[in-house]
């Protein structure tokens, strides 16, 4: 079979195709998002009728997910890493439930929050969950372990986490393809109560969990993705995690090492092996793209083993992700950079695209919360956060999916009169809803703005949960009618907008206000497909 | 052979479908290739820049270090310039010199010129005149990538096969607008040089 070029991210789709999956679910976030669009786009998943919808949120997603495992077949689960924050329950019930059919997890990680508000490591939620992490150092990893992972799963009675960082998502590789493996038939568990988490069965499920801990490791120490690479000189050995790996590497020319590398991508860690590296050199250096995770674990809190450099000393910085300069600089290696950035160059913060309908919304809340001053409006996760950067400086606030409704229940609570929420129509469907009803409860003055552009924006554009119906769904949820209004936010509209938001604004109450206008981004494209001309 | 190129721009111009003609030509001559994108929040009118490396031998890093690569392509003059610290020493700057300027203290473009005409491997060429010359405006990425192609280590019919390639689905005469783009790119350069 000809080789493939793919983003990391698709060759995890096409690994979990080729490897009988048969459906996956997911929310969109970078730098996850195009493993579920490869599936859309992909002829075979459409032939073989695999399960493509998005989830509404990544909580639903994994649920699902452990649904389809419960009727016996492979099921995957795609977000990023504060996705899984929203997961959490699911996930973390899983490892207790068990599988059925196997189950992959995966989360994306943005170390140096290119497209996020942190960089947490997913590593950590696998390792108190007791699962095995497979972590890619390349593009043909990561279809592997996606091919390889349903088998791990079934095997081990667990789900199994792929966690893969910005860099491999998004970066694009010849990939070789594997034969196809036929998808599971339904088959209910053999344990019907397997997945009834009362406290009785779940304690026997946990001491069961517990107890296949030394499987994991036996996998981990005979996984093709773990491995021990000899080299001459024993002052240093080198751990390198995921795609850590390639830049170590990149620094050696010819790839020959001359210390002893340990390339770790298949956890928990291996025990023997990393023995052997510890106990054959004087130190050791761990490389990992994210937290110090296997660093603290080595060098344990009193630290009175052989020293170990990485993050936690300073050889490698604390925060942000791994390149291979970095890499150079703990190997004690010489860089030569080319010449400097000129003074010239300026920033280019990303912005709000020229027509955009949020813009509309945030020029006329800006001219009404001239009346009652700055700092009480609360904002979320999408394209209208950039309206925190100049012309706008709009919001205040953007901490998870749905906490500018909830955040601004709270600041009414405190006192700040009115506060104000702008939150997206996706979003809002995401995690916006249950805060709502909370305001509803107790009449929370405050005003909702939820700016749908029907679509989900940031992340390019997919299926927005409840297209249409954000006002219905508002009027269900309990909403006065009276205070619930749809605008359209166009320039020609401003005064009537701006007239709209004020009254709202100085009414004592909860007021949902919906500006509805497509996003233009894929109104554009729309029209050009409709054209069908392009040139992209 | 090995080529390590950045290529550079802003979220909207489209950089990756450099790229991808590129690493189309690159499998046809059966070369290693690994190439990075930006996706996400930069793509709303931030910088963008790709990674691209292509090799005869299998590559390890996913991103270029610093002062080692071969080339810059900017579809953006002030953008070609981010990316100064990662170009080696007998690398070149192949940039546009149209300004794309969606910010508020976009610098005085004679300014960014010297800067670029200081560097002494530089190209600098005005592709979106030179795209409207050869038949579309919107083909001037690809006069871009005609202009560095003298510095890419893969043989010029196997760029333009790649343009075929990338293009062949839409039709013919698209097809030819881009092989008449590539072609004017690399005849400036030849010239300019």
């Amino acid at each position: 079979m000809e080789k493939l070029l793919l983003l990391g991210d698709e060759a995890i789709a096409q690994g979990a195709i080729d490897g009988g999956m048969s459906g996956i679910y997911a929310y969109p976030g970078t730098p996850s998002t195009e493993i579920m669009e490869f599936v859309h786009g992909s002829k075979i998943a459409e032939e073989l009728n695999i399960h493509r919808l998005w989830s509404t949120n990544e909580k639903t997603a994994m649920e699902s997910a452990l649904g389809m495992s419960y009727a016996g077949k492979r099921s995957m689960v795609c977000f990023k890493h504060v996705g899984l924050n929203v997961a959490a329950d699911a996930f973390v019930n899983a490892s207790i439930t068990g599988v059925n059919g196997g189950v992959i997890v995966v989360s994306a990680d943005d170390p140096s929050m290119h497209s996020s508000q942190n960089e947490q490591d997913s590593r950590f939620y696998a390792k108190f969950t007791l699962i095995p992490i497979l972590e890619p150092s390349n593009q043909q990893e990561a279809y592997d372990m996606a091919y390889y992972g349903f088998e791990l799963s079934e095997m081990l009675n667990v789900p199994v986490m792929l966690r893969i960082t910005t860099r491999l998502a998004h970066s694009r590789a010849g990939v070789q393809r594997k034969d196809m493996k036929k998808q599971n038939q339904l088959r209910l568990p053999s344990d019907p109560r397997q997945f009834v988490l009362l406290p009785a069965i779940a304690r026997k499920n946990y001491k069961k969990l517990l107890g296949m801990q030394p499987a994991m490791e036996v996998e981990s120490e005979k996984s093709p993705f773990n491995q021990y690479i000899d080299g001459a000189n024993k002052k240093l050995g080198i751990i390198a995690a995921g795609l850590a790996f390639n830049y170590l590497m990149e620094n050696y020319d010819n790839g020959k090492n001359p210390n002893p590398i340990l390339k770790l991508s298949q956890y928990p860690l291996p025990e023997k092996q990393v023995a052997k590296l510890y106990n054959e050199c004087d130190s050791i250096l761990v490389l990992e793209d994210g937290a110090p995770l296997i660093e603290e674990m080595l060098k344990g809190f009193l630290n009175l083993g052989k020293p170990i450099h990485g993050r936690l000393d300073g050889a490698v910085p604390r925060d942000g992700e791994l390149n291979p300069n970095i890499v150079a600089k703990a190997l004690g290696m010489e860089i030569h950079e080319g010449q400097d950035v000129p003074d010239v160059v300026k920033n280019r913060p990303p912005s709000l695209c020229q027509g955009c309908g949020h813009s509309d919304v945030f020029l006329a809340l800006n001219e009404v919360l001239l009346e009652y001053g700055a700092g009480r409006v609360f904002s979320d996760i999408g394209c209208y956060t950039l309206a925190a950067l100049p012309p706008y400086n709009s919001i205040n606030s953007c901490v998870d999916m749905g906490a500018s409704i909830t955040m601004a229940i709270g600041a009414a609570d405190a006192g700040l009169v009115p506060a104000v929420s702008v939150i997206g129509d996706s979003t809002f469907t995401h995690s916006g809803m249950t805060g709502l009803l909370d305001a509803v409860n107790k009449n929370s003055p405050i005003t909702v703005i939820i700016s749908d552009n029907s679509t989900t924006g940031m992340t390019g554009g997919q299926t927005s949960a409840a297209h249409g119906r954000i006002y219905d769904i508002c009027k269900g949820i309990g909403v006065d009618p009276e205070h619930l209004k749809i605008l359209t936010p166009l320039k020609k509209n401003h005064e009537e907008n701006v007239k709209i938001l004020r009254e709202e604004l100085s009414y004592n109450g909860l007021s949902v206000l919906i500006p509805t206008r497509e996003c233009i981004q894929t109104f554009a494209r729309r029209k050009r497909s409709e054209k069908g001309e392009s040139n992209e | 052979m090995k080529s390590d190129i950045i290529l550079g721009g802003v979220g909207g111009q489209g950089i990756l479908s450099i790229a991808a003609a590129i690493g189309l030509a690159a499998l046809k001559n059966n070369l290693h290739l690994k190439q990075s994108e930006v996706h996400g929040m930069s793509q709303r009118g931030g910088d963008v820049q790709s990674h691209l490396r292509i090799s005869s031998k299998p590559i390890a890093s996913d991103l270029i270090p610093k002062g080692k690569a071969d080339l810059i392509i900017s579809v953006e003059p002030m953008e070609g310039l981010r990316y100064l610290p990662f170009l080696s020493n007998d690398g070149w700057l192949v940039t546009n010199i149209t300004p794309f300027n969606n910010i508020t203290d976009y610098p005085n473009i004679d300014d960014i010129m010297k800067q670029i005409k200081a560097f002494p491997n530089h190209i600098a060429i005005d592709a979106d005149t030179i795209a409207k010359a050869a038949g579309s405006s919107r083909s001037s990425n690809i006069v871009m990538l005609g202009a560095a192609s003298p510095f890419i280590d893969i043989p010029y019919e196997k760029l333009e096969e790649g343009i075929r390639q990338l293009f062949g689905k839409k039709g013919e005469e698209l097809v030819n607008t881009n092989l008449k783009a590539l072609k004017a790119g690399r005849e400036f350069t030849e010239k300019n040089r």
